[in-house]
């Protein structure tokens, strides 16, 4: 006997233990139905591993264990499962819980089993594992897997190992009677416990109300070897709680919220220790149990083996239950049992006791008095807590401050009840707040995880969305770079089309031109016809007519002007054919050379450049051709009807957009990589070829009847119209010129379209010009010019004069442009180049024809020149300071290369335009000055020196006057010498001024 | 003189010393965001539900820090609004829109073969506890649900159910013993009862 220990508190109510040890244990019949919840210990539900039907042996596992906390469940006896379902359970709450229902077969039919042979000789863990498959949890009311106890020496230091056989409640005897009956089983039973844990002692404490079990149990200590010690302690209640055993044997407190193995102490039932026994000896699993039937109520208490899931009705009938005293049935002892409503519960693993008590034995609680504060609950108390105050805080709901003062220290063992003199349910306090803090940390734990869900998903969310806001990102970008891409893609091909785009509505326009006139013809027609025979409503018709006629000229209009905005319209003049010959020229050398740098370096689409550059070229010859033949147009005489013209127009047209479709085909075919992409070339080149000669044929139609329709059908009268509407033109054109500049100046925004107007007026006035030019002296074939006829030095003024004058020069310009076309013509080595020289040498011929005959009609040329020198010059400073202009706009828009390419294209036109302007105002200029020259030298002085002589001579008359006024001031005796210098340097300078004189003015 | 100057010197001298401390202090022991919202959040259901009008119970939270009501969250009930009080050191408020003190807790149950598997309830679940995929039947993750209803309102085809939860042997407590008998008359409230004062 080891030294003795108390604990603090405890009561020492009736024991009534004696009832049911009067008989030995009996073995339960087997019931009809048994009931085998899921859950009967603590932790996880165990999983069903056997489905409706199944026909189950005894000792079949019919659930596993479902995490680490959790034991099998094993079949008490052989049958068919007739349902999984929930069912009544021994539970305070009386609530249902899923069980496993057999239908029993009355066979008792084992399955195979086996217990170890040498349980020693296996390792401990499976010597665990093969417990934690018998389905072996506490039996002493918790129902704590006994499994994971047995792990406890693995991470603590086991000292103590203590069997609990104390069995300090009230009624129960079921540990009593198998220490009596079985106490060779729990000794060997605690052997395996102990092979496990290796404590260095094991103490079996009891309380001395059990002498036969003491006495037994002592009997079958002496077989074994271990360091056994059986503690016989004074009853009290509740001895048998683990801390206060602990207390109670060893003198240890386990610390409050730690278990006894931080101590170094393992607790374990008898009862386990038997069952332990039945398992590794036998390989019976936990299917039975002891349980103790008592109470009033029966005429036989006493303990029975009852197969787990056994309904309590069964048991009770056993025992000759008497339903009519029947009061309460109490599963538990009387002091921590639960009464249950339902006699069809069934027994569980834990079920050591069932009361079935009459109304006497146990009364209705009374009702609960207010506290007195009397304090006998705080001496009672064997965990030495202040029950009163915890009451108070639990009736306050103020379960903060009863965690403080150490509510889950409670055991819940009823003492402080039991004592109490006002009745107060003190126990059922304790139990409400534990469940509500337990609810509100369960609480706690749930919403801290669905704070932390949340916040994830927002979390995810916001990375969403940066994410999708990246990929926006990145493919609005990707979008810039393709439209940036195929916007340089689409400017090239403008660029390509712009030359050769045709107006979509030019047919239309024809055609009402067309309609007019033949109305208009009819009409004169009829006219005709009225007059010829004297009939009525002549006046009407004539009216008529000329509506006709206005309407007809300006359907033509109209139709013309859009055909002159084009580049490659044929009815313009010689100079815009050759401006687009020089330009398309122009490009074409840059093609060239970019084809060669793009062959040098390799890089570049060779192919696309390389069909840019080819046609390019068909664009140069076509430009070429077309200006070859507007200038060689007036050697062709016969007109071309305007039927065929118009045929061959639309020929050109239908041509001119095959080519187009077949361009852009190929377009996409090199595009896309196609092998078919060079065959394709080939064939668009074809077509090209084919429409540039349909267009140049078209043209040199065009050109020759224009030339024919001027020669014959223009009178001298319209001629000097047709003068008057180019001046106007011409005046226009200035001015608009003029507005455009301070346009310009001032960045109006206006801009563009004010250049569109005055290009229009240009070109109105170019093709006003033409006409002009194309009427007047036409060069070849008409042997004079028309308005030539005055006698040779009648007049010396007038309009014959000035109209010889106006002739005269038309005609030098005309020569220096014919020879400017020849002079590129013999750089191109054009073939017409002899017939150019011919032309050029007949205008040069008639040009001074002309002058000749000016001269003789009008004496002196200088005298009645029209445009003066000053003006002359000032026009040349003009045209130089708009070509300035020209060309830095020019230069800002080639480097600016957002500008789109047809803009450009008009730039360089204009530029163009203007260096041609330039270049005449200094023609002008030139031959005015020549004249002049000429006309010196024709009285052997040179002017040129005629004026470096004068310069000299004003210099000396400077210096002279400079030595005069010095002399003067100085009163020297030379100063008559110096003035006499003077004078005849002054006579000297107003000579030679005077002989300039004549010369200029 | 000479006293003056040196109780002045010792009294800047310790400012000066005592400032540096506090600067010190306020810089190695600088709390990162407020500690008072993380303590209210700490306290409120975390259902993410919306119903005080913020989105979400953290963004309440902040709202209560600045001088909202405490009020204003029907699925924490009235302890949560006591709580809160005890916490900000407020007066207890009764529960907004008088609602029931303490709400029965529910989750959301999909009648799963009414789905369509449109996915918009998943889009509305703040906690993600809603399983599905497009033109798939869904299903609610019943231990993640915190019952917040915001999926009830999206659902197209109403077979969102809001369910109590069950209460199961773990989930089942233990209740408030019910309230003894008076001693005297006086103490009780209200109307006297035959049947008590028998009893």
């Amino acid at each position: 006997m080891s030294t003795q220990f108390s604990f603090h508190g405890g009561v020492h109510p009736p024991e009534n233990k004696h009832r049911s040890t009067g008989l030995a244990i009996q073995t339960a019949p087997i019931p009809e139905q048994l009931v085998v919840p899921l859950s009967q210990h603590i932790g996880a539900p165990s999983e069903v591993v056997v489905s409706v039907g199944d026909y189950v042996l005894k000792g079949q596992v019919i659930a596993e264990a479902a995490g680490r906390i959790s034991v099998n469940v094993h079949a008490p006896s052989s049958g068919q499962i007739v349902a999984i379902e929930k069912h009544e359970v021994p539970h305070i709450s009386g609530m249902q819980a899923p069980c496993i229902i057999i239908k029993t077969d009355g066979k008792d039919e084992w399955i195979e089993h086996a217990g170890l042979d040498d349980y020693k000789a296996i390792p401990k863990q499976e010597l665990i594992d093969f417990i934690r498959h018998h389905g072996i949890s506490g039996m002493g009311g918790a129902g704590f897997p006994t499994d994971v106890k047995l792990h406890l020496g693995d991470d603590h230091i086991v000292n103590t190992l203590v069997l609990n056989a104390m069995e300090c409640e009230p009624y129960i005897t079921a540990d009593d009677m198998l220490l009596r009956e079985h106490s060779e089983n729990v000794i060997k039973g605690i052997e395996v416990i102990a092979h496990l844990l290796q404590p260095s002692h094991v103490m079996i404490g009891i309380e001395d109300n059990k002498p036969q079990a003491i006495r037994a149990l002592e009997l079958a200590a002496k077989a074994t070897n271990l360091n056994l010690d059986i503690v016989v302690v004074p009853t009290v209640y509740p001895s048998g709680g683990e801390k206060q055993l602990i207390k109670l044997l060893t003198g240890v407190e386990v610390p409050s919220g730690r278990i006894p193995a931080d101590v170094g102490i393992v607790c374990q039932n008898v009862g386990t220790a038997a069952a332990i026994y039945d398992a590794v000896f036998d390989g019976v699993p936990l299917i039975s149990r002891i349980v103790t039937l008592t109470g009033e109520a029966l005429a036989r208490p006493h303990n029975m083996r009852a197969l787990i899931g056994t309904p309590l009705e069964t048991l009770l009938n056993t025992a000759g239950v008497n339903q009519s005293i029947l009061y309460r049935l109490v599963v538990g002892g009387p002091m921590m049992g639960f009464t249950v409503d339902s006699q069809a519960i069934p027994m569980i693993k834990t079920t050591n006791c069932v009361i079935a008590a009459t109304y006497n034995e146990m009364p209705p609680a009374p009702p609960a008095n207010p506290c007195i504060r009397c304090g006998m609950c705080e001496q009672v108390c064997p965990a030495e807590l202040l029950p009163q105050q915890l009451h108070w805080f639990a009736k306050g709901k103020e379960f903060e401050k009863a965690k403080h003062h150490n509510l889950f220290d409670c055991i819940e063992c009823g003492a402080c009840s039991y004592v109490c003199p006002s009745n107060i349910p003190l126990v059922q306090y304790y139990r409400f707040a534990k469940a509500e803090i337990r609810a509100e940390e369960a609480e706690q734990r749930k919403s801290d995880h669905a704070r932390i869900r949340f916040e994830a998903r927002q979390a995810r969310l916001e990375q969403e969305k940066a994410d999708k806001e990246a990929r926006r990102k990145q493919r609005a970008a990707d979008a810039a770079k393709a439209q940036a891409v195929k916007k340089d893609k689409d400017e090239a091909k403008a660029a390509v089309s712009a030359s050769t785009s045709a107006e979509p509505d030019l047919k239309a326009l024809k055609t009402a031109a067309a309609v007019a006139r033949t109305k208009l013809k009819k009409a004169q027609k009829a006219l005709q016809n009225a007059e010829e025979k004297g009939l009525d409503g002549q006046e009407k018709l004539r009216v008529t007519v000329t509506e006709l006629e206005a309407k007809a000229q300006a359907a033509q209009e109209a139709f013309d002007q859009p055909q002159t905005n084009k580049t490659d319209t044929p009815s313009l003049d010689i100079k815009q054919l050759k401006t687009n010959a020089a330009v398309a020229r122009t490009k074409l050398k840059q093609a060239e050379k970019a084809l060669a740098k793009a062959e040098e370096s390799g890089e570049g689409d060779l192919i696309e450049l390389r069909s840019k550059l080819d046609a390019q070229k068909v664009k140069t010859e076509a430009a070429q051709a077309a200006f070859d033949q507007a200038e060689s147009g007036g050697e062709i005489s016969d007109a071309i009807p305007q039927a065929k013209l118009d045929e061959m127009k639309a020929d050109a047209e239908s041509a001119f957009a095959k080519v187009e479709k077949a361009r852009s085909a190929l377009e996409a075919v090199i595009e896309s990589g196609s092998p078919a992409a060079e065959k394709m070339k080939a064939g668009v080149e074809k077509l090209q070829a084919k429409y540039s000669a349909l267009k140049a044929e078209y043209e040199k139609a065009l050109a020759g009847n224009s030339a024919a329709e001027s020669k014959s059908s223009l009178s001298p009268a319209e001629i000097d119209a047709l003068k008057q509407d180019v001046e106007a033109l011409k005046a226009k054109v200035d001015k608009a010129q003029a507005a455009l500049e301070a346009a310009i100046a001032s960045d109006s925004p206006a801009v563009e379209k004010m250049k569109a107007g005055v290009e229009k007026l240009k070109s109105k006035y170019q093709a006003a010009k033409s006409e002009y030019d194309s009427a007047v002296p036409v060069p070849v074939p008409v042997p004079v010019p028309v308005p030539v006829p005055v006698p040779v030095g009648v007049s010396h003024h007038g309009v014959d004069l000035d109209d010889l004058k106006s002739d005269m020069d038309a005609m030098l310009t005309k020569v220096s442009k014919a020879k400017r076309a020849l002079a590129t013509a013999e750089a191109s080595q054009s073939p017409a180049v002899e017939k150019m020289k011919a032309g050029v040498d007949k205008l040069q011929s008639k040009y001074d024809d002309l002058k000749s005959e000016y001269l003789n009609a009008g004496g002196k040329v200088a005298e009645p020149e029209v445009v003066d020198p000053k003006a002359l010059k000032q026009d040349v400073s003009i045209m130089r300071t708009k070509l300035k202009k020209a060309q830095t706009l020019l230069d800002t828009a080639e480097s600016d290369a957002s500008l789109p390419e047809n803009e450009l294209d008009v730039l360089k036109t204009e530029v163009e335009r203007l260096t041609q302007l330039h270049h005449e105002a200094k023609e002008k200029l030139d031959a005015h000055d020549k004249v002049l020259i000429d006309k010196a030298a024709a009285e052997g002085i040179d002017l040129k020196k005629l004026k470096i002589d004068a310069a000299m001579a004003r210099a000396a008359v400077t210096k002279a006057e400079r030595a005069a006024t010095k002399a003067r001031e100085a009163q020297t005796e030379d100063l008559s010498d110096i003035e006499q210098e003077l004078v005849i340097a002054q006579q000297k300078a107003e000579k030679i001024n005077q002989t300039l004189s004549r010369f200029s003015d | 003189m000479e006293f003056v100057l040196i109780a002045i010197l010792a009294l800047l001298g310790l400012a000066l010393v005592f400032g540096l401390l506090l600067g010190f202090a306020s810089v190695r022991f600088r709390v990162e965001g407020n500690p008072l919202v993380d303590q209210i959040d700490g306290m409120l259901p975390q259902t993410q539900c919306g119903q005080c009008g913020y989105p979400g119970c953290r963004p309440y939270a902040e709202a209560i820090s600045e001088g909202d009501a405490i009020n204003k969250c029907p699925p924490g009930g009235q302890s949560t609004v006591e709580a809160l009080a005890d916490l900000l050191d407020v007066d207890v408020l009764p529960l907004e829109g008088g609602a029931e003190e303490e709400p029965v807790k529910t989750v959301a149950y999909i009648r799963e073969d009414e789905c369509i598997g449109c996915t918009k309830c998943i889009q509305a679940c703040p906690v993600d506890a809603i399983l599905g995929a497009a033109k798939q039947m869904h299903t609610v993750i019943e231990s993640e649900c915190t019952g917040c209803d915001l999926c009830v309102e999206p659902c197209p085809v109403d077979c969102i159910d809001m369910l109590p939860i069950e209460t199961t042997l773990n989930t089942w407590k233990w209740d408030m013993p019910k309230p003894g008998v008076q001693l005297i008359v006086t103490d009780r409230r209200g109307e006297l009862v035959e049947g008590e004062v028998a009893q």
